[in-house]
């Protein structure tokens, strides 16, 4: 507030006088260019995109998840009963019975629920809405006026795309953790191939998951950029990612279509309960890994070609 | 009229010296080419893929220092050219060349000088005003991190925003938000201004204070080009005017100029009009008109005051006799047409 006023005090001249004081710095500028460069911008969007109150509700609904199966599990197994088949998703069974032993199974299992759909569901909405919606709101023609720069404005929109993908996967986890250790215990785990594992061990192993849970999701939000390159409705894009999304999900349930079926980005994603396997199934991973690369690699190049070529006319 | 340097040979061929500028900032070595002009276009066209011809080889010259007023009928593709210049939209064919350097080419060179104001403003809704300037400024490069916070301030302060500066902007005034658009292009010193309808939406008081701000500006040597549909606004502030129809550049030229190519029409406010008028078409005067107590017409190509003598001999009692001058306005309707309809 006192440097609104003190400006205020200085009046008209204000701009002229601190435009000569940018002019004294210029040679500091020029070294801390490199750095500042992409920092700036990149730190600014990721504010601006922490500050959507749809952000924070996206946000706020992968938290609840967690709590919802763990409170449901918790229910199930009061009166003594095991927890029947069918919870959770296709990599749930194994660890959701593991629950009530140890809270830290509700991690992997919020995890596999999560990432079928809720997740990308999430990051489809962030990247859809990352240049239409800047589109739409007419944003967009003065940040390239600034000038943002097209090249550096879509890296920046990605980088913080695959931020959100990080924190939305961590939220997840870290809600899971949180509600597992209030309503379970905590301890040795068992892996999936029976081997038993300190709980430090498993800690590490729930955070090395996350990581790669928030890494398969990198194909959806590079898919989703192209798709927020092609319209000027950020609605339009964030429906048609999430559209394409269960397309592919449901594309990947149809056995004629094995053949294809490896290129489809969510084939592998619950190959990350691999990792609980003692010692560690890499295969999968790996694959799995490869095929968001490939993904970030064709659509990233696709919305480039797009995004830097395309006329602004909103 | 006044064409003349855009007509001329270019001494300036397509791609001589962009490449030794084209990295970083604009040298003041650059200022040979910029002779031509702060904006200078040729044959600049755009189609739209609709197959609209949006702009039909316009060939633009803003000279350095001017308060260029850019006008035309709705539609007539003002704003298009700004999205052209400001390297938003791709032109079909021709060129354009900003501070002396090609658009959309040397985008990163030419718009940290360039602020703009560009159909309106947009903003974050969910943000602060101030917080919309830090993000703006945040957006170029080439803006001293250090010197963000006072400068924003320094922008709100500018177009008396201060006192609103920590409002969101989704509760902004359609006045506030475009006191804000404005504060945006005053983020840093430039010397380009680009304002497409500026005083959209301002109070009195805030007109009055972008056209104090726009000459202010102007006399620090800031170039300004600015489009508007008031008439007697770009009359009051430019020194320069442009003025297109249908995608078509139809005249440009110093203000003065143009106001003065549409004649001034005689007046003569008389209770006697029936005898006056008869008298002016018999002393040659054409286009005659009565309205209550007045008489116009286009004056003859005689002296006037034998006009006026020959009219109090008649037995005319003269209350007032002059010539009206031709305002912008009458320019302007009479290069466009008195056509309400947009040409589609
Ligand atoms: N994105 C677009 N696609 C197709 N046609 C367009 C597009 N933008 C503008 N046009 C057309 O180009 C012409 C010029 O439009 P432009 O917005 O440049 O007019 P203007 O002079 O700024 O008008 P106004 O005074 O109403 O702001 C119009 O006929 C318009 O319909
Ligand atoms: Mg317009």
């Amino acid at each position: 507030m006192s440097q609104v006023e003190a400006n205020a005090a200085q009046g008209r001249g204000a701009v002229s006088i601190s435009g000569s004081a940018a002019g004294r710095d210029q040679p500091q500028t020029t070294r801390t260019r490199r750095t500042t460069f992409y920092g700036t911008l990149f730190r600014n969007e990721l504010l601006t995109t922490f500050r959507r109150w749809r952000t924070i509700a996206l946000l706020a609904v992968l938290a609840a998840v967690p709590i919802l199966i763990g409170i449901a599990i918790k229910i199930e197994t009061s009166d003594g009963g095991g927890v029947g088949p069918g919870g959770g998703g296709g990599g749930g069974p194994a660890f959701i019975s593991q629950i009530t032993n140890n809270g830290l199974f509700l991690v992997f299992t919020a995890l596999a629920a999560t990432l079928p759909f809720f997740l990308p569901m999430a990051i489809g909405v962030v990247a859809g809405d990352a240049i239409a919606g800047e589109a739409n709101a007419g944003t967009l023609r003065y940040l390239l006026v600034a000038p943002a720069g097209r090249t550096r404005l879509l890296l920046t929109k990605y980088a913080t795309t695959m931020t959100f993908c990080l924190v939305a996967t961590l939220v997840v986890a870290v809600s899971a953790l949180t509600v597992g250790a209030v309503l379970f215990p905590l301890g040795d785990l068992t892996t999936i191939s029976g081997t038993q594992i300190s709980f430090a061990d498993g800690l590490g192993r729930a955070l090395l998951i996350a990581l790669v849970v928030a890494a398969s999701l990198t194909g959806v939000a590079a898919l989703g950029l192209f798709v927020s390159t092609l319209t000027t409705s950020g609605i339009a894009a964030m429906a048609t990612t999430v559209g394409l999304l269960i397309t592919i999900q449901i594309l990947d349930q149809i056995p004629q279509l094995h053949a294809l079926q490896p290129y489809f980005f969510s084939h592998y994603w619950l190959s990350f309960a691999d990792l609980m396997r003692d010692p560690v199934y890499w295969d999968e991973l790996v694959k799995n890994l490869g095929l968001q690369a490939l993904y970030a690699a064709v659509f990233g190049s696709a919305a480039w070609a797009r995004f830097t070529t395309k006329d602004i006319s909103s | 009229m006044d064409q003349a340097p855009a007509t001329e040979p270019d001494p300036h061929p397509e791609g001589e010296g962009d490449n030794a500028t084209e990295g970083d900032n604009a040298t003041e070595g650059d200022n040979a080419t910029e002779g031509d002009g702060v904006i200078h276009t040729r044959a600049l066209t755009k189609r739209f893929r609709g197959g609209q011809l949006a702009v039909d080889g316009l060939d633009l010259t803003v000279p350095a220092g001017s308060v260029f007023g850019f006008l035309g009928p709705n539609g007539s593709g003002k704003t298009t050219t700004i999205r052209m210049l400001m390297g938003l939209i791709e032109p079909t064919s021709g060129s354009a060349r900003v501070l002396g350097h090609p658009m959309p080419r040397a985008a990163r060179t030419v718009l940290p000088q360039v602020g703009a104001l560009i159909e309106g403003p947009a903003l974050y809704g969910f943000l602060s005003g101030r917080d919309n300037l830090l993000r703006y400024d945040a957006a170029d490069p080439t803006a001293d991190p250090r010197t963000r916070r006072t400068r924003v301030a320094a922008a709100l302060d500018r177009v008396g925003l201060a006192a609103a500066a920590g409002k969101k902007a989704k509760a902004y005034s359609l006045g506030m938000k475009q006191r804000l658009g404005l504060a945006a292009a005053l983020l840093q010193p430039r010397r380009l201004l680009v304002l497409d309808e500026p005083t959209n939406g301002l109070d009195p008081q805030g007109m009055r204070e972008i056209r104090s701000l726009v000459r202010e500006l102007a006399s620090d040597g800031t170039t300004v080009f600015l489009s508007s549909h008031l008439l007697d606004e770009i009359e009051q502030v430019c020194t320069h005017a442009a003025v297109m129809a249908q995608g078509r550049l139809l005249t440009q030229g110093p203000v003065a100029d143009l106001a003065a190519g549409a004649r001034g029409r005689l007046v003569v406010t008389t209770p006697d009009t029936g005898d006056a008028a008869r008298v002016l078409k018999e002393q040659g005067a054409s286009d005659v008109v009565i309205t209550e107590d007045r008489v116009t017409a286009e004056p003859p190509d005689r002296e006037l005051a034998d006009v006026n003598a020959t009219l109090v001999a008649a037995g005319v009692r003269v209350r007032g006799f002059g010539i009206e001058r031709a305002s912008l306005e009458d320019a302007f309707v009479a290069l466009t047409g008195e056509g309400f309809d947009v040409a589609g």
